[in-house]
């Protein structure tokens, strides 16, 4: 799974396993997943995250600095998962 | 079918936690943390031969955590409900403490529950349920003398539980601590029998607890039913306040 069709993927789980109150389509691909002017997600969103991205796509986040790169919009994430595919 | 694992799975309280489960839940998986005193774990699992099992578990240290939790989910696929019972005290005035008492102490009672409740936690997250019962004391609130490594110990944990707590509530994950009394188990085993009276004279129930009865407290608590209940610290004690 690559492109367009892993982007809106991401964007269901994550819907899914944070219990966001938006469709998967409002969610742009660049928008901030954390803090002010994003989606505003918090460190307990972003460990629920990491373990339902490992869980959906296998992607294994090793530490906390990785995460902060990775975590950044769906953007990253589709980054991530493709250069690992 | 749920899976349950109760650390201290020698004693008498984590038997007692144990044979309640395998008792009342005929689809509950029981398996018991120990170390090298086994022998009346190994009788309860000869007993419930199939559902319930020993794993070896140094609860001190994180990487004895990994692999034990690693062992279960690869047999039953899940970890539903973690109890973490084990622990001990080296009573002593604190003036006269040596760091070993105090150090050991701590290991026992505090540092297991941070690395079990870290070991379970993630598989808890990614089945998006799962229940923590972390046994305090009564000490943690109403401590005697001679106890400030164990109260201490024990006040933490229900501090961390109550942390957790927060952090894993949107996972579906409930985390919540029991304060036991005087309980009939071994670790009353030291008191003699004018011990135990005057013990007893202070409580209003006028009698020590069974172990089934903290037993029935963490059933209660690792229910579906529970579901709403998370960050509680509650006190099985016959009364004492």
């Amino acid at each position: 799974m690559q492109g367009e069709e892993l982007r809106q993927k991401i964007k269901e789980v994550m819907v899914e396993e944070l219990m966001l109150d938006q469709a998967p389509s409002e969610i742009s691909d660049i928008i901030p997943i954390f803090g002010g002017g994003g989606l505003g997600l918090d460190s307990v969103d972003a460990l629920q995250l990491v373990v339902g991205l490992e869980k959906h796509f296998g992607l294994k986040i090793g530490n906390s600095d990785a995460a902060r790169g990775i975590l950044e919009s769906v953007e990253t994430i589709a980054r991530e998962i493709e250069k690992s595919a | 079918m749920r899976t349950i694992l109760i650390t201290g799975g020698n004693g008498g309280l984590g038997l007692g936690i144990a044979r309640y489960f395998l008792g009342h839940d005929p689809e509950a998986r029981v398996w018991l943390g120990v170390r090298a005193n086994r022998g009346q774990a190994e009788i309860l699992a000869a007993e419930y031969a199939g559902r319930c099992r020993m794993i070896d578990l140094e609860v001190t240290c994180g990487d004895a955590w990994k692999s034990a939790i690693e062992k279960i989910i690869e047999a039953d696929t899940r970890l539903d409900v973690l109890v973490n019972n084990a622990g001990m005290h080296r009573d002593c005035l604190l003036a006269a403490m040596p760091d070993d008492a105090w150090h050991s102490v701590i290991a026992a009672n505090l540092d297991s529950v941070f690395h079990g409740c870290r070991a379970a936690v993630t598989p808890m997250m990614r089945q998006r349920f799962g229940r923590i019962i972390n046994i305090a004391s009564l000490s943690a609130v109403l401590p005697p003398l001679g106890q400030t490594n164990y109260a201490a110990a024990k006040a933490g944990v229900v501090a961390l539980s109550q942390t957790l707590a927060k952090e894993v509530a949107r996972a579906g994950i409930t985390v919540n601590s029991l304060l036991p009394g005087f309980i009939e188990t071994e670790a009353l085993g030291g008191m003699d029998e004018e011990a135990r009276k005057s013990a007893q004279r202070g409580i209003p129930l006028r009698r020590f607890g069974k172990p089934e009865e903290v037993a029935a407290a963490v059933y209660f608590l690792a229910s579906i039913e529970a579901a709403y209940i998370t960050g509680a610290a509650l006190k099985i004690d016959g009364g004492i306040f």
